[in-house]
């Protein structure tokens, strides 16, 4: 028969204080775990929102991002009347030859921080009707004007209405703030592409373009299209795969981020073996008599693995707990040389993956010293003082 | 001191958590070693003298941002510069790019000036003529060598990316470096040749060589602002200063190794306490023992305080040993390229972690030190448990 789990309950209550500091030394282990999960994920869900599966980016062969590609006037025209290209209001095709390039954000009592900015033309805000002004208004083209993205406006003071941003040969007005909808955009500043071009001396070689297909069949059949245009020799790819890609950014920090958890689980999960030994060591003589009242060995080992595993519970959903503070904060890593702004996501999956993580470490914890208590002689355990 | 041995056979009593007290801190600690010696390696730490002779001048926007290769005459001139190298980051694809193991930084320089401003570079003279004499000859490093078991004659192909087109380069020389060599240096002609006539005429960055260290700030200074009124303004830092540039793209790299060693040491802290006052709540009646036969509360104090300080200080010295040999590897990892020079033992590194684990040792026991100076003896004595 089992041992009833209210006995462990009551144990971990009795030696609150052990209990607690036990926990709180997996708690912290699990809420680093969870933080470093959270910051991958936000920048995940960040990249995967700027993504839209009819919206295809073409680069010029062998980039693997907009900021390394180039792309020259001329061929724009080749790729504005592929078959597949959607059409917009004025009847011409859903397609934007764009510019991106990095400026430099000053920012208050810090170094300077990257900042990608998209140049481009009306016809590219067109085909990202998601993204809106929630203040002040839009660039004019012909002025040196640039809107920039919420989540940058937001973290830095230096880009907000009014303020001048160092572009190329001089400054620029900020007269507004966009919501692209949690995206990359978010952390964009845009302008006018002929102003801007012109301003950087680079009006004949772009970047990328982005077009739009009519519906998800002919945008397969579009991407295929261009890929095997040997002259425009260029590569077509889903905007939603081309964000997904950059996703990689974020590999070497979770590498890191687990890598230190599993250094740090290995340390609590001594801790908490430590301070089961010594449950085991106070309680010998009510294993004793448990024993004696026809507990078998092996509900013993059972109840003390559970109590374990009890314990990094505890740790766990106290580090749960922690974690969650840090959601929602907003934070900033370097995507292909440019800050992309975006907020820790804790969610439930990923809390399900440290409370996981906690009972693994309780049970590791755990098991030798519940072999010890099963082990023990009725009588020796009787006996002890 | 004379209780030392006392001290120790307290510490020996309880063989099994001691061992498991000092393996938790000893693991924690070895995370705490690693971030100490990043962080002082970043900066903190000077320069090795090799590294202080050079500086670093890349795009005050940006490294992704080009200057005009007619800089280096301008570089050439100021005063305090012996030797400029111009260099593009060249990056490419390795057979596959998702592999970290194919995975090193590939550089096209000035070939000529390499040995010159990387003149801690021990190579053979005959390799080092075979390599300036022929265009699509490359170098590699000691490490890279060994890890792809590449050997003299060996062809690299790589796919460009930031450049493009296919290049396949002959390994004509392998050189070993003070620090990791993760790295291959090429001639910039042959990537020259592959450029689109637009393109030509920009580096990446140029690397230069000054003949005092006392002046870099100076010479930073003054290329800075020779270049102050063109369109490209320039950024001059030393080269450990534009290596943590590199890194910090990750991310806030200085955020990041604080708060894990925040909660590194706060887990420390907790299993330490935790380990004390088992010892000390174990040990209640041996106490009244001791102050009856006349151990003064401030003796008692003492030797709590002390078996503490000697456990953690275990932990700590186990800990930053292990930490040693983990940034052996982390050095020789394609990461550690990035990574400043590492001396084997750092020793304000090692000091910081000592006393840190000091630290610990005697604030995780002040509560129940404290708590056993005061017991009166009466009651000590009388206790069960």
């Amino acid at each position: 028969m089992a041992i009833p789990i209210a006995y462990n309950f009551r144990n971990l209550v009795v030696r609150k204080t052990t209990t607690l500091m036990t926990a709180l030394g997996i708690a912290l282990t699990v809420a680093t775990l969870l933080a470093i999960l959270a910051l991958v994920n936000g920048l995940r869900v960040t990249l995967s929102a700027s993504g839209d599966p009819l919206r295809i980016v073409v680069l010029r062969q062998g980039a693997d991002s907009e900021l390394v590609s180039n792309f020259v006037r001329t061929q724009f025209q080749d790729l504005k009347f592929k078959q597949g290209i959607a059409s917009g209001a004025d009847g011409q095709p859903l397609a934007s030859l764009e510019m991106v390039t990095i400026a430099n954000l000053a920012v208050v009592g810090g170094s300077d921080i990257n900042i990608n900015v998209r140049a481009l033309l009306q016809v590219g805000r067109e085909l990202r009707p998601n993204v809106h002004i929630v203040s002040g208004r839009w660039y004019q083209p012909g002025q040196r004007e640039v809107v920039v993205g919420k989540m940058l406006a937001l973290q830095h003071e230096s880009a907000r209405i009014g303020k001048r941003i160092r572009l190329g040969r001089g400054e620029w007005e900020c007269v507004g703030i966009m919501d692209g909808g949690g995206g990359a955009t978010d952390s964009e500043v845009w302008g006018d592409l002929n102003q801007i071009s012109s301003d950087l001396q680079r009006i004949e070689i772009l970047s990328s373009a982005t077009v739009k297909a009519t519906d998800a069949v002919t945008a397969k059949a579009l991407i295929n299209d261009i890929n095997n245009d040997q002259r425009l020799n260029m590569t077509a790819v889903s905007e939603k795969e081309y964000y997904d890609r950059q996703t990689d950014s974020g590999v070497p920090i979770r590498d890191v981020g687990i890598f230190v958890a599993i250094i740090m689980a290995v340390g609590s999960s001594f801790a908490a073996m430590n301070t089961m030994y010594a449950a085991v060591a106070r309680r010998s003589r009510e294993i004793g008599t448990l024993r004696v009242l026809g507990f078998s060995p092996g509900s013993i080992m059972l109840s003390f693995f559970l109590e374990s595993v009890l314990l990094s519970l505890l740790g766990g959903v106290l580090g749960c707990l922690l974690a969650l503070v840090l959601n929602g904060y907003g934070t900033q890593v370097g995507a292909n040389f440019a800050t992309m702004a975006f907020a820790f996501r804790v969610t439930p999956s990923i809390m399900a993956v440290g409370l996981a993580f906690a009972v693994i470490l309780g049970a590791v914890g755990g098991l030798l010293p519940a072999r010890m208590a099963a082990r023990k002689e009725i009588l020796t355990a009787l006996r002890a003082v | 001191m004379r209780y030392l041995p006392l001290i120790l056979k307290n510490c020996w009593r309880n063989r099994r958590r001691t061992v498991l007290t000092i393996a938790s801190i000893g693991v924690s600690m070895c995370l705490l070693g690693v971030m100490a010696s990043m962080y002082h390696s970043f900066y903190m730490g000077g320069p090795a003298p090799d590294q202080a002779l050079r500086l670093v001048v890349r795009n005050r926007i940006s490294i992704a941002v080009a200057l005009p290769l007619s800089y280096r005459d301008n570089i050439q001139r100021i005063p305090g510069v012996r030797e400029v190298m111009y260099a593009n980051y060249f990056q490419g694809v390795y057979k596959d790019s998702r592999n970290p193991e194919n995975m090193f930084a590939r550089f096209a320089v000035d070939s000529e000036e390499l040995f010159k401003v990387f003149g801690e570079f021990r190579i053979p003279e005959d390799q080092k003529r075979a390599f300036l004499r022929e265009r699509a000859a490359c170098v590699i490093g000691r490490d890279v060598a060994n890890r792809l078991h590449l050997k003299l004659g060996d062809r690299i192909p790589i796919k460009g990316d930031i450049f493009p087109g296919d290049f396949e380069f002959t390994v004509r020389g392998i050189f070993d470096s003070p620090r990791s060599s993760q790295v291959m240096y090429f001639n910039r002609e042959y990537l020259e040749q592959s450029m689109s006539e637009r393109r030509r005429g920009f580096v990446g960055m140029f690397y230069v060589r000054i003949d005092d260290p006392d002046r870099s700030p100076r010479v930073a200074q003054a290329i800075d602002d020779e270049f102050h009124n063109s369109t490209a303004q320039t950024k001059t830092e030393s080269e450990q200063a534009f290596m943590v540039g590199f890194l910090s793209l990750l991310g806030n790299v200085k955020m990041f190794l604080l708060g894990i060693s925040a909660a590194v040491m706060f887990t420390i802290l907790l299993v330490s306490a935790n380990t004390m006052a088992m010892s000390v709540r174990e040990r209640v009646r041996e106490i009244g023992v001791l102050k009856t036969l006349g151990f003064t509360p401030a003796a008692v104090l003492g030797l709590v305080l002390g078996e503490a300080c000697a456990i953690s200080v275990a932990g700590g010295l186990i800990g930053y040993l292990l930490s040693t040999l983990l940034m052996q590897m982390v050095a020789k990892s394609p990461f550690g390229g990035f990574l400043p020079t590492l001396p084997l033992i750092e020793v304000p590194v090692a000091a910081t972690c000592i006393a840190i684990a000091a630290a610990i040792g005697v604030v995780s026991s002040l509560v129940p030190a404290a708590g056993a100076s005061r017991l009166p003896i009466v009651e000590a004595l009388r206790s069960t448990d």
